[in-house]
């Protein structure tokens, strides 16, 4: 099964990679997800390990997991150390708008499976994909809320800030 | 005078009282000895035998299963602790093909891993029927003590169900019951081992069929108790057989939503004392099992759908 969805996020890259870099604030934007916990020294960076899980049918399924692939503000990429196959990537990409202002295209894919499980393999796999993909877009719009109604928020402070220093 | 002479002569001069006790004998021999060739099927205990990588390659067949035909839910399994070895007691329903085993055992090997150590006692004639060898390699072992013990001393999780065939084969009135028969193994078993003892509460199970009795009578009547181990000889209505007798051959399931909820770790000695009363353990854990068992019953909208 592979699965990708992407979405455009108004905001910077660096922004959005804040958030994706923190393995600690997942659980707020990731759906269908049940655990995303570091198990290694190092929250992130190449080598991190973390526990994750994801509810599909009657199963939570996922494993322990590395991280393999970290350029900041553009790529991020997983691989399985146990439990099912799995590979899986953020990337974002720095878009420019007509008034002058960027956005962030990032999209999210998930390669999973059971090496050796045969035709039951393939035909779970039919039938989980629609439901991985559901949890892959929901997780990328509750990203964008989040990251959007983060940076409207700096802005304000921003703004506020100015205006405090204007005035005095 | 003629048929006492008949008889006589039929039964070689001996009297029919002699003949009827020779036949008695004969079928006790008989069913002795095919008691003692299936006993002899048992394999011993190799928890080698599990094969984590033969599970992992069967996970998606088991979710099929599990998510489609019983629309299974497990909730609560991170109660169970991480590591080390700990002692699952679950109600077993569904007769002698058991659908609450196939979605716990699905759903706790995807949540921790195959790499996890997990055995599940069964009933011995379970692993010495034909065709069923394979659960070997998914870490069934046969029920008894010497084998829960190496289990546990291994550090793996074990999963037991104190009611075994007495409350598989409840009729399906008593669904939402839990029943152990006062079987108080499984606390001694937690205690010797100073193992968290966690509750695994499932319903659903016994709406699989219409399991109309134990037929505990009869298991009793033909001396199934003292052969085989059997408290039972059940009957029930299942597919395809129609009046099914014994279920010795299963049935096919009617496809039951089956729900599970696992309950937090039991600490006995923190909880009871360093030498905790049975009785109240064993009162303690069915309450407990049976109270969630009526909220999940209450969850419960309609048989079979769920």
């Amino acid at each position: 099964m592979r699965v990708a969805e992407s979405i455009e996020v108004s905001a910077p890259p660096e922004v959005v990679w804040k958030v994706i870099s923190d393995p600690t604030r997942y659980l707020h934007f990731l759906s269908g997800f049940t655990r995303w916990e570091v198990v290694s020294d190092e929250p992130g960076g190449c080598g991190a390990r973390y526990k994750m899980l994801m509810r599909v049918g009657s199963a939570e399924v996922g494993g322990l997991i590395e991280v393999v692939e970290w350029v900041p503000n553009r790529e991020l990429a997983w691989t399985s150390i146990t439990g099912i196959d799995q590979r899986g990537r953020w990337r974002l990409r720095e878009r420019p708008r007509d008034d002058g202002t960027v956005c962030t295209w990032v999209e999210l894919r998930l390669t999973a499976g059971v090496a050796g499980s045969g035709l039951f393999g393939w035909l779970a796999e039919q039938f989980a994909a629609p439901t991985v993909r559901g949890h892959l877009r929901r997780s990328l719009q509750q990203l964008k809320r989040q990251v959007e109604h983060e940076e409207l928020r700096a802005r304000a402070a921003a703004r506020r800030r100015a205006r405090a220093a204007a005035s005095s | 005078m003629e048929a006492t002479a008949a008889e006589a002569a039929r039964t070689n001069g001996r009297p029919p009282e002699e003949e009827a006790r020779d036949q008695s004998n004969l079928v006790t021999r008989l069913v002795r000895g095919v008691a003692s060739q299936l006993q002899r099927r048992i394999p011993a205990a190799d928890l080698d035998e599990r094969d984590p990588d033969y599970i992992r390659e069967n996970l998606p067949a088991a979710w099929l299963l599990s998510s489609l035909y019983f629309r299974g839910e497990v909730r609560g399994l991170g109660n169970i602790p991480e590591d080390g070895p700990v002692l699952l007691v679950g109600n077993h329903s569904g007769g002698n093909v058991t659908p609450d085993t196939t979605v716990f055992t699905l759903a706790y090997c995807a949540y921790f891993g195959v790499e996890r150590p997990f055995y599940q006692l069964a009933h011995n004639l379970v692993l010495s029927m034909p065709g069923l060898s394979f659960l070997r390699k998914y870490g069934t072992v046969a029920a008894s003590p010497a084998n829960a013990q190496k289990a546990l001393s291994a550090g793996a999780a074990l999963l037991v169900y104190p009611g075994g065939d007495w409350e598989v084969h409840r009729p399906t009135l008593d669904r939402n019951r839990v029943d152990f028969n006062r079987r108080k193994g499984f606390i001694r078993l937690a205690l010797e081992h100073d193992v968290p003892l966690v509750p695994v509460v499932s319903i659903g199970g016994q709406e699989t069929a219409l399991f109309l009795s134990r037929g505990d009578r009869l298991a009793r009547l033909f001396g199934l108790d003292r052969m085989f181990r059997l408290k039972v000889l059940p009957i029930s209505l299942a597919l395809p057989w129609g009046l099914n007798i014994g279920d010795m051959l299963g049935h096919i399931p009617l496809p039951a939503k089956i729900t599970i909820e696992v309950l937090p770790p039991i600490y006995l000695r923190e909880e009871f004392g360093p030498e905790p009363d049975l009785d109240e353990v064993y009162d303690h854990v069915t309450r407990l099992m049976q109270d969630t068992l009526d909220a999940m019953a209450a969850e419960r909208r309609l048989p079979v759908l769920g």
